[in-house]
């Protein structure tokens, strides 16, 4: 089996992780920039995490074989101090070339503030800018299906996003049809005790289809799975779907959206 | 159904448990657990998608942002404002 891990925050895992991801069948994995756990105080301590996630953590993953990518941002949680998003907004082009990054992300709303609009619209127009690929994280629990649906209206309104180099994360039954019905991408992800669960995530596929749609653990330093996704093609083989459906889910459809970025050479 | 049946039994259990334990500790008036109450109302209403219409119940209905942010985390289930 081979998949792709499209949605996993390595710089919070261990070497072990790394080693069963591949010996699982991992065949890349994307790390989006996120929120340490605590806000960072200054310019220089994103400067500094964008080092990590273009430098330290793909020579890591490369110790395991393991093909790293990246994608940058400043995390919602952290866009409630507008003038030093502003400053971490400006720093984010100086690093958009190197060889590991994907695009812009994960970008969108947690609180669904004015404030985390702002700083959203701010990394739509420098994703549009330079011509990026974006990936966008939903709110949690009672705010995902308000954050989507403002999240929505913020990409559609802007004439220079085009929909099918975005992807919607953290979908669940109640917005994956709207994301999909506006022409973006959805990612699934697997959490032990929020988001989606193996079982449900196939019940999505099996009820929204499956082309536009990529799976995901989002491993982080909170609880989390980094093997979910291989773990949810074992839900799909015990329910019958074949070895060629769990390749199109989990490793084409990530390979198809992702190689829309000249740097992404898997597959 | 084989396989999935047990492990379901054994989560709608968790839900009835945790419903006697609110009430034994005298929580169950928490706006979390009235949402968890009114939710589960719609386990055995007869209509489909469930899943999708429990997370719509649980979910925030207003459209504009928020003003400032509360700085705390998201709880499960939305809380009216108090009048
Ligand atoms: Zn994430």
């Amino acid at each position: 089996m081979r998949y792709i891990e499209p949605h996993g925050h390595m710089v919070s895992r261990t070497t072990d992780d790394y080693q069963a991801m591949v010996m699982a069948g991992c065949a890349a994995v994307c790390e989006p920039a996120f929120w340490a756990g605590f806000d960072r105080g200054s310019v220089a301590g994103f400067r500094d995490y964008f080092r990590q996630l273009t430098e330290y953590e793909p020579a890591r993953s490369a110790k395991f074989l393991l093909p790293h990518y990246c994608w940058l941002c400043l995390n919602p949680k952290e866009a409630e101090d507008l003038a030093l998003a502003r400053d971490v907004l400006a720093l984010i082009p100086e690093f958009l070339g190197g060889p590991n990054v994907l695009g812009i992300g994960e970008i969108g709303l947690n609180r669904n503030t004015r404030n985390e609009l702002a700083v959203l619209e701010d990394h739509i127009e420098l994703a549009v800018k330079y011509d990026q690929l974006i990936l966008v994280h939903t709110p949690h629990l009672e705010d995902k299906l308000k954050g989507t649906n403002l999240i929505l209206d913020r990409l559609k309104a802007h004439r220079g996003v085009k929909p099918e180099r975005v992807i919607i994360d953290h979908v669940e039954e109640h917005t994956i049809r709207r994301v999909l019905d506006a022409g973006f991408w959805a990612g699934i992800t697997l959490y032990p005790d929020s988001k989606a669960s193996p079982p449900r995530a196939v019940d999505m596929l099996e009820v929204c289809g499956h082309e536009r749609i990529w799976l995901n653990s989002a491993c982080d330093w909170g609880v989390s799975d980094p093997l979910a996704v291989p773990k949810t093609a074992l839900e799909m083989r015990a329910r019958g779907h074949s070895a060629e459906f769990v390749d199109q889910v989990l490793y084409q459809n990530p390979v198809r959206f992702l190689s829309q970025c000249p740097k992404f050479l898997v597959g | 159904m084989d396989r999935g049946f047990i492990p379901v039994r054994a989560k709608l259990l968790e839900v009835a448990a945790f419903l006697d334990r609110v009430e034994r500790h005298e929580v169950a008036g928490d706006f979390r657990c009235v949402a968890l109450r009114e939710a589960a109302a719609l386990l055995g209403d007869g209509q489909p998608e469930r899943a999708r219409r429990i997370l719509e119940k649980l979910s925030d209905p207003t459209t504009k942002p928020d003003r400032v942010s509360s700085g705390k985390a998201a709880l499960g289930a939305w809380r009216p404002p108090a009048k």
